[in-house]
């Protein structure tokens, strides 16, 4: 019978198309993101597809550029502190809401903690204008730039928590329960035992918030205010000017900034588990 | 007895207060943001932005109404309800586009080999957590009349000049279709991943098609992630913003450009804040059929 099979299917899993589809969707999906990076290495002086020749002259111009220095170290600083805040709240939350009985309202807990992943981005960038807006008729208070900070620590906190909760379910309580047995106190487990077993998900839960937090355009155009100027809002206010290839090499860097934490959190979360 | 009880409750009272903070950072910053729109979609617009704190219901009759100037009687106008029918179809389209591309990529790579499967899915997360900007920017590049697209066309002497394809329908479903994709796959691989294969021999065996084996196996068997990718996909296109401001040009406007167009120049936050509103009732409506579907999946299963 089984012979009988094999001749008849000798792929079990084959769908006949579907391998094109797949190859076609990383083309598609690649293709625009390479011609904007090799567009950025074109001598021309505007952005037309005609090739004038190789230059990394673009790249000099965009790093002599102070507005682009100042967005990027300002894109920087909300990012970190967005990261450090979103990510120690992630942190005690999956510890909550992870290993042990669930606790009543957990599940709202839940629940409210990835509110943020369904709320469409331009309602949430008008419901923060409103509240701040409302905070300062209210106290007189303008929060610079901690509106940014704040905002994305909210909606960062979800893409945080996500990864660090996946680890912790896929780590047994046996070695906690060994710490306690040995007196340890909760913080001493906590520091010595549950946390260097939990590193690989909090880098790359925060790893992935940093991504989030780094390339959000639409909240913060909502609510940053005059000289707030992250690099995303930056590169948007660019194409309004004249184009030239300049724009294409702030994209590629941009990109690889981006990059580069993507594959930081993917290595860290896709590492055998120890 | 007792004493494990106790202790039980300890550990439940740490757990709460360890999840506290997150919950009300959340609620303080993503929740409560929201109820002061519902507040303000109740009030009339102040002269330059912002709202009087008067009740009314200006903002929801003016959605479906027009004012007139002089006499304040009311005409109905679909102006507005138009643009929400618009993105609804928007949003719907570049759902069912992703799924149809998607599903097959994702049952493709989750039936690579465990090492190739694992580059697959690499190549798939650096497009999903890319800048959207970026990506957006790259569409708009290909598809510009000075473009790599038309400039190839035009060389090779297949056209006289320049199809017109930026600033259409076209170019913010090509856009959405781009952004999304992703966001697709990556669940519905999720699922595939997990499935038995075995079920699949079994139907073969039983002398199924390949086209039931997909239809009545493997599509009801994943359905959580397909259900899961539709809903990642049609939740940001149906709020889309950048996409049809850059691709769209601002003619072919979406709600998500109606609601930051009445924060901004039109300096009407009542009506952009009802427009928000009636925004997250579809999504909510959205959230309750996946919940639903999901739940009708798992006891199919």
């Amino acid at each position: 019978m089984a012979d009988v099979a094999a001749i008849r299917s000798p792929d079990i899993k084959k769908q006949s198309g579907f391998a094109f589809i797949a190859g076609s969707c990383i083309a598609v999906l690649y293709l625009p993101m390479l011609v904007v990076i090799a567009y950025s290495f074109n001598s021309a002086n505007n952005l037309g597809a005609k090739w004038h020749g190789f230059t990394s002259n673009w790249y000099n111009v965009v790093l002599a550029n102070t507005e682009f220095y100042d967005s990027t170290i300002l894109s920087l600083i909300v990012a970190a502190a967005a990261t450090l805040i979103s990510t120690v709240l992630a942190t005690a939350a999956a510890l909550g809401t992870t290993r042990g009985r669930p606790w009543r309202g957990q599940g709202s807990a839940y629940l409210a903690i990835t509110t943020p992943l369904v709320v469409p981005e331009i309602v949430t960038g008008i419901s923060l204008l409103s509240l701040f807006a409302f905070l300062s008729t209210v106290t007189g208070i303008d929060l610079g730039i901690w509106k940014l900070i704040l905002a994305h620590s909210a909606f960062c906190i979800p893409f945080a928590y996500l990864p660090i909760r996946a680890r912790l379910e896929g780590m047994d309580t046996t070695l906690d329960n060994a710490a306690a047995d040995l007196y340890a106190t909760p913080w001493k487990t906590f520091r010595y035992v549950t946390m260097p077993l939990l590193v690989p998900g909090i880098s790359s839960g925060a790893a992935l918030a940093f991504i989030v937090s780094f390339d959000d355009f639409t909240i913060t155009q909502l609510i940053a205010g005059p000289g707030e100027t992250t690099l995303p809002l930056y590169i948007w206010g660019r194409i309004r000017r004249t184009l030239t290839p300049e724009l294409n090499a702030m994209c590629t860097l941009l990109l690889l900034i981006s990059l580069a934490f993507i594959v930081l959190s993917f290595i860290l979360s896709h590492r055998r588990r120890a | 007895m007792a004493e494990i009880k106790d202790m039980q409750r300890l550990d439940d009272a740490r757990r709460r207060f360890l999840t506290l903070p997150a919950v009300l950072f959340i609620l303080a910053f993503a929740a409560l943001p929201l109820l002061v729109v519902l507040a303000y979609s109740f009030m009339k617009p102040a002269t330059y932005g912002g709202v009087e704190w008067q009740f009314s219901t200006e903002a929801y009759v003016g959605f479906l109404f027009q004012k007139d100037i002089f006499d304040d009687s009311l005409t109905f106008s679909s102006e507005y309800l138009l643009i929400f029918a618009r993105t609804f179809l928007f949003g719907i389209a570049t759902t069912v586009i992703c799924l149809l591309i998607g599903f097959p990529t994702a049952y493709h790579m989750a039936t690579r080999p465990p090492q190739t499967r694992n580059w697959w899915v690499l190549l798939i997360t650096i497009p999903f957590w890319s800048n959207l900007l970026v990506r957006t920017i790259a569409v708009m590049f290909i598809i510009r009349d000075e473009g790599l697209i038309n400039t190839i066309l035009l060389s090779l002497g297949l056209v006289d000049q320049p199809v017109t394809m930026i600033f259409t329908d076209f170019a913010i479903l090509l856009g959405l279709f781009y952004s999304f994709l992703p966001f697709m796959i990556l669940p519905i691989y999720a699922s595939l991943e997990k499935l038995d294969f075995r079920l699949v021999e079994a139907s073969y065996d039983l002398y199924a098609s390949r086209f039931q084996v997909l239809t009545r196996i493997i599509i009801p068997l994943t359905w959580p992630g397909i259900a899961t990718g539709c809903l990642l996909v049609f939740i940001p296109s149906f709020g889309a913003y950048v996409t049809p401001l850059l691709l769209g040009g601002g003619r072919h406007l979406m709600i998500g450009d109606l609601i930051a167009l009445q924060f901004g120049s039109s300096r009407n936050w009542p009506l952009g804040s009802a427009f928000s509103m009636i925004l997250m009732a579809f999504v909510m409506l959205a959230l309750f059929f996946q919940i639903r579907k999901n739940a009708g999946g798992v006891s199919h299963g």
